[in-house]
């Protein structure tokens, strides 16, 4: 097990190389210039302009640039925004346990419906639970975010007044930051008002952050269910006189599983990508909504820095992925 | 009172060209500790019509029998929780291939021990206790390293040892073994075949062996059922199927025997495949491949005699290895195999 994570980790250090160049050159290569879009529209003197170039280092060559980045980045130093000129890195961290929060919650959303549902619809086969259930999540899987955010939006916010359009809590509360989690916050405060202020506002955008890998998590739940209910150890756990709930939920999930945390684990790189457009939406004070300014802005240190960032947790998860898949499945542990 | 008592058991598959009949007519009445034996070719139906007594089809299968008791209870009247108690505690079955019949999640211990509180309970340690007699009645080596083993670290032999060791572990009144051996070495197979009638003497449960190949039906059983394509053609002792069989099926099967070949060059074979569904011949299923079929055999299919107890499925049983087919009449002359070439005896 020891060295299977070895190998695993060492797996990860051309992949992480290989990110560094891609968010580096990306924001490069966007046309647009952070120093023309600070002047704004009365302009900048083209000495003025060559100062502020030499000032923020964009004078050197790229080469040099990218590996002025570098060793930042092995010293954990991420450089300043162009913007705020704080730590890219205190940006980040600040935004990021928002971020978290609704990815965790959207994520356990689309598992605690998709896996329930997957199993049903894969025993129900070919009765109206399996093509209802196969219907609505291919519709989920087929809606833009930024659409079926709006439509939510509108219809539980705006008409029927339900949900909150827009934040993490009621403005009424204020709850000292400890874990950056507004529903850890709040119950570590002990205020249970806040608690269900910051559900009531967090439950809309995990709910569109989540429609996508729930329709995921469903349809492969299904499919792997299928597969394995027709595997030969199935018919022996039938065999034993065990019962049907025991031979599903014990002897077919547990192989079915195997393959779904694998798409689980696919489905945190796709979450924090949707989480740009949710929390865009949403008003919501993540990473993404702050990712989205700072591309806007064209602020090199923070764009090119979140990125590392967001492709690095990611790459974590995967891992933690491959550990959980070496815990379910023993042909891999042994 | 039979313990196993099936009469004109019949599966039929929905599928998506309609209804078709994988077994018909099939008839076991097994006693207790009696050793029956199931043979015919691949296609034959003997694995569907245990897996339909066993109650393991998927849905799309429509069981019926007029008759199918298990010591007495009607298994098509039981709820599904009732007939539970039957499976797996006191008819128990093993498959094919034993490297994917185990779940490769949980240990070889789990998985007995699984059946054990699911049939018999008991406390945890004499449930392990039991577990680990059972692995070493099956002679696995090591039983107490053995019973934390994950099947994919197991061999074949192995892992079927442990699929039977599974199957007797709540003292079933009936094993149905479903081609226990064929997946195995031919080393293991006898191994494997010889436990599995150790045990069954020891324990004194019924034993049901599917099979396709003549050698261990004489090794083995006491009574045999032939099936073709679905169909049973003849049940008989053992001892007067291979004296006398009545059906031109299993005396073409017989003649296959290597042993029974003769100082012929080439062994016997049976031309033809075993029809599927959608080239089933009119008539006699076998006909095209039956060397006795005349034109009557082509055209009307036929039923068992009432006063035939080994209730052929024949136009013209065969009599003491004679057929009175008219067609029989030139092929007589140059038959090897109704001549009393007989070296396998059970």
């Amino acid at each position: 097990m020891f060295k299977f994570l070895l190998v695993k980790l060492a797996q990860l250090v051309p992949t992480f190389i290989g990110v560094t160049i891609v968010a580096f050159a990306f924001i490069r290569l966007l046309p647009g210039d952070p120093i023309l879009l600070m002047a704004g529209e009365r302009g900048i003197s083209a000495e003025r302009y060559a100062e502020l170039k030499a000032q923020m280092g964009f004078d050197r060559s790229l080469v040099a640039q990218y590996f002025d980045f570098l060793k930042g980045l092995l010293h954990g130093d991420l450089g300043n925004s162009l913007v705020t000129h704080s730590p890219v890195m205190d940006e980040f961290m600040s935004r990021f346990p928002a971020t978290l929060e609704l990815s965790l919650f959207a994520l356990a959303f689309a598992v605690i419906i998709g896996l329930p549902a997957g199993v049903l619809a894969a025993v129900k086969r070919g009765k109206t639970l399996d093509h209802t259930v196969m219907g609505v999540s291919l519709t989920g899987y087929s809606m833009p975010i930024f659409w079926w955010g709006l439509l939510l939006i509108m219809l539980f916010s705006s008409t029927l007044g339900w949900t909150p359009v827009s934040g993490r809590i009621s403005f009424m509360y204020f709850i000292e930051p400890v874990t950056g989690f507004m529903t850890i916050d709040s119950l570590l405060a002990g205020d249970w008002g806040a608690f269900l202020s910051s559900l009531h506002y967090l439950i809309l955008p995990a709910i569109v952050l989540g429609t996508i890998p729930l329709a995921v998590i469903a349809r492969q739940t299904r499919s792997s269910m299928l597969e394995v209910l027709g595997e030969d150890y199935v018919r022996t756990a039938r065999a034993k006189g065990l019962s049907s709930f025991r031979v599903i939920m014990v002897h077919t999930l547990r192989n079915a599983l195997i393959s779904v945390v694998t798409v689980i684990g696919l489905q945190v790189g796709l979450l924090l990508a949707g989480a740009i457009l949710t929390e865009t939406i949403f008003s919501w004070p993540g990473i993404g909504k702050w990712m989205i300014d700072a591309i806007s802005r064209r602020d090199y240190p923070s764009v090119q820095g979140g990125l590392v960032l967001i492709a690095f947790i990611v790459m974590i998860v995967n891992l933690l992925v491959d550990i959980a898949y070496g815990v379910i499945n023993p042909r891999i542990r042994h | 009172m039979a313990l196993l008592d099936i009469e004109g058991l019949s599966v039929r598959f929905q599928t998506s060209s309609g209804l078709f009949a994988a077994v018909e007519g099939v008839n076991i009445n097994v006693d207790r500790g009696e050793v029956w034996s199931i043979v015919g070719e691949s296609g034959s139906g003997k694995s569907v019509s245990m897996l339909a007594t066993m109650g393991l089809l998927p849905w799309t299968a429509q069981v019926t029998a007029d008759k199918m008791a298990f010591d007495g209870q009607d298994l098509q009247q039981l709820s599904s929780r009732q007939r539970r108690r039957i499976v797996g505690g006191e008819m128990s079955m093993i498959f094919q291939e034993p490297m994917s019949s185990l779940n490769p999640c949980f240990t070889v211990g789990t998985q007995i021990d699984e059946m054990i509180k699911q049939h018999l309970g008991g406390s945890r340690k004499e449930r392990h206790e039991r577990a680990l007699d059972l692995l070493a009645q099956v002679g696995i080596p090591d039983p107490a390293r053995r019973i934390k083993a994950y099947p994919h670290q197991l061999s074949g032999g192995m892992s079927q040892r442990v699929m039977i060791a599974m199957a007797i572990s709540c003292n079933p009144r009936l094993l149905i073994a479903d081609e226990p051996t064929t997946a195995l070495d031919v080393t293991i197979q006898a191994q494997i075949l010889e436990l599995l009638l150790r045990l069954q003497e020891d324990t004194g449960m019924a034993l049901i062996l599917i099979t396709h190949d003549m050698g261990v039906v004489a090794e083995t059983a006491k009574h045999v059922v032939v099936q073709y394509a679905g169909r049973q053609v003849e049940k008989q002792d053992v001892k007067s199927l291979f004296a006398n069989p009545r059906h031109p099926y299993t005396e073409a099967l017989l003649s296959a025997l290597p042993e029974r070949a003769g100082d012929q060059d080439r062994l016997p074979t049976i031309p033809g495949v075993v029809p599927g569904q959608h080239d089933r011949p009119t008539g006699c299923l076998f006909n095209p491949r039956c060397r006795y079929a005349t034109e009557h055999c082509r055209e009307v299919e036929p039923v068992a005699a009432p006063d035939d107890p080994a209730r052929t499925l024949c136009h013209y049983p065969l009599e003491d290895g004679i057929s009175p087919s008219p067609a029989a009449a030139g092929v007589a002359r140059d038959n090897p195999q109704s001549s009393p070439h007989r070296e396998v005896r059970p």
